[in-house]
């Protein structure tokens, strides 16, 4: 039997404050990157949900995107981290923040 | 149902180890944990198209971008972990979590769409993404392009 | 229902056995095979009551029981936890990507179908793909619990490495998936029945040669094997990703090298020289292109298709282990070159072609 909708919705839900407290706690840049990555996932849940429950592919094409989007995002965010991590030895965000005021 | 509560239950176990481990590279493995567990999710949504892409593309392709960078770099530091901030940001993320699951008190849809057999194949998602959403296929794969170079930009040593 | 679970248990037990025995065997093969280019005879030493089976108690008997007898080592400081789950990640994508592929028609006994494939997908190329890119874990993985700088160095040289070819492998694919027209490898391997001018079998090497081509240089530097074993490189980096590794533990990563191998045949086959075919079978006997007519009972047939399925993976294993002792390894940039200036670019325009070629002659 199928699970209704609603447990597929919470999963979602807490799939993505998972995904936030990640990004809030954790002090290394590439496990912020990828608490991220959890919050897209639990997004796509969401649509993928959606799309069987309403019956259209429509949503399916979106997480198509995201995915796409996901992908682009982490590669240009860990060419940074390389990058940040070639001047300053660190992956501690706290030593990133020269630009904060 | 069980299959669903089995699955539910491994995504949030692999997921909370991603947010709580200490060492980086345990973090990258139990995240891709989570995405393998959430591409059988998916199945078991007639999303097959997108379950194997999740794979292909997170798991296979994202995920040993992140541990190629993790061995790339090798910090090799583990983490403290200052215990105000975890319960302050567990906290807010347990607020955030009651507030997203409140909203999903009286969803809009309850009982499952019929479908046709072939939903989520192939085929069903070529057609609309290349009828309808033709132009946002074609932004994606520029935003691609611009990613690549960009990457290539940045991560390239200065001479 | 049970009778169908039965099956279907049956089929992936098959699949399994054969694998892994293939693989096993493979490694006799190996032997003998570097032994015969080096001009020397191989193992021949463990016998049984005398009988060394020209080598085959050495490799199929002896050296599973010294390698499982090991002290399975882990070093000081590395991760036990993932020191141990990356052998496992090694040999998986290897054993299940062998699922979607077929070994026979389907075969009717008793008024029910039998598809000589363990799981008919219609997503079966892409589900391929995803596996073979979940088999650079257990190299990275294994590398860095090692904590050993040379594992290190090979692990990331073998990311590098495998996420580079698959790219060049995925696109040479999209082509004969262009002209079959479907993901399912069971269709594929159906739409190479037929026939061009009546007599040259339509197989995926005649539509796309050069596809074949690129598809076997990646699905060999997939397999991390020379002239693409820089991941380990033993004259360099001692063995790379699995210096750190003994007994039960390399025993895994090495079957899963032979299962690589294995599946890399089986991939070949199965897209490129027409699978379970055999030229000229039909369902009920041969019918030659001269004209003659052989009627053969169904059983027969089927018999007949996956003995021709095995000779081919055969053959295409024996090529991939002569390929291994006859190629000095390339250097590291040199792979690098290879797969991004040569098998990308050629791949592209293969593609571009195909999809040419498909437009001009199907006009919508």
């Amino acid at each position: 039997m199928q699970a209704p909708i609603e447990y597929y919705l919470v999963l979602s839900a807490v799939l993505f404050a998972i995904g936030v407290a990640g990004v809030v706690i954790r002090r290394d840049v590439i496990v912020i990157l990828m608490s991220i990555e959890l919050m897209l996932n639990a997004v796509n849940l969401t649509f993928i949900a959606f799309s069987r429950f309403m019956g259209s592919v429509e949503g399916q094409v979106i997480v198509f995107f995201v995915m796409t989007v996901a992908a682009a995002e982490a590669v240009v965010g860990l060419a940074i981290v390389i990058s940040v991590f070639r001047f300053r030895q660190t992956l501690d965000p706290r030593d990133m923040q020269l630009l904060k005021w | 149902m069980i299959v669903f509560f089995i699955l539910a239950f491994l995504t949030l176990l692999f997921s909370l180890l991603v947010v709580t481990q200490r060492n980086v590279v345990h973090s990258a493995m139990a995240l891709a944990a989570t995405l393998f567990v959430m591409a059988v999710l998916f199945l078991t949504l007639d999303a097959p198209m997108l379950g194997v892409l999740q794979i292909l593309v997170y798991a296979g392709a994202i995920m040993i971008l992140i541990l190629f960078v993790i061995m790339l770099l090798n910090p090799l530091s583990i983490e403290a972990r200052p215990a105000a901030w975890w319960m302050l940001g567990s906290l807010g993320a347990a607020a955030l979590c009651l507030q997203l699951a409140a909203l999903v008190h009286r969803p809009a849809v309850s009982a499952e769409a019929a479908v046709p057999a072939s939903f989520g194949g192939p085929e069903s998602i070529a057609q609309s993404l290349f009828t309808d959403f033709a132009l946002p296929f074609g932004l994606a794969s520029v935003l691609l392009l611009v990613a690549i170079i960009g990457a290539v930009a940045l991560a390239q040593r200065q001479r | 229902m049970i009778v169908d679970l039965a099956i279907v248990a049956v089929k992936a037990f098959l699949v399994l056995f054969m694998v892994l025995n293939l693989a096993g065997i493979l490694g006799w093969v190996e032997r003998k095979g570097s032994a015969l280019i080096q001009d020397r005879i191989g193992a021949n030493r463990a016998s049984i009551f005398g009988f060394a089976g020209m080598g085959l108690v050495n490799t199929l008997i002896a050296d599973p029981i010294k390698m499982l007898t090991k002290e399975d080592f882990i070093p000081a400081h590395g991760d036990r936890l993932m020191h141990t789950l990356a052998p496992c990640l090694a040999l998986f994508p290897a054993l299940v990507t062998f699922a979607v592929i077929p070994f026979g028609d389907v075969l009717v006994v008793g008024g029910r179908e039998i598809n000589l494939q363990v799981a008919n997908l219609n997503i079966g190329i892409l589900y391929i793909f995803a596996m073979a890119s979940l088999s650079v874990y257990g190299i990275v993985i294994g590398a860095w619990a090692s904590n050993n700088k040379f594992s290190l160095l090979g692990g990331v040289r073998g990311a590098a490495q495998m996420v580079s070819y698959e790219i060049a492998m995925g696109l040479s694919v999209i082509g004969i998936v262009i002209v079959y027209g479907t993901l399912e490898p069971q269709a594929m391997v159906r739409a190479q029945g037929e026939l061009f001018w009546g007599w040259l079998p339509a197989w995926g090497v005649v539509r796309q040669p050069l596809a074949f081509l690129l598809f076997f240089t990646a699905a060999v530097a997939e397999t991390k094997r020379l002239p693409f074993d820089a991941p380990e490189g033993e004259s360099e980096i001692v063995a790379g990703y699995h210096v750190e590794y003994s007994g039960g533990k390399f025993l895994m990563f090495f079957a899963g090298e032979f299962a690589e191998v294995v599946t890399a045949a089986g991939l070949v086959t199965t897209l490129f020289f027409g699978g379970w075919q055999v030229p000229y079978l039909l369902r009920d006997g041969f019918y030659f292109p001269w004209g003659s007519v052989v009627s053969l009972a169904p059983l027969t047939v089927t018999i007949l298709q996956v003995a021709a399925f095995t000779v081919k993976v055969l053959f295409f294993c024996w090529l991939q282990i002569i390929l291994r002792w006859t190629l000095p390894r390339f250097r590291y940039d040199q792979i690098m070159r290879l797969g991004w200036k040569m098998l990308l670019p050629a791949a592209l325009v293969n593609l571009f072609l195909t999809a040419a070629w498909i437009v001009v002659r199907r006009p919508v």
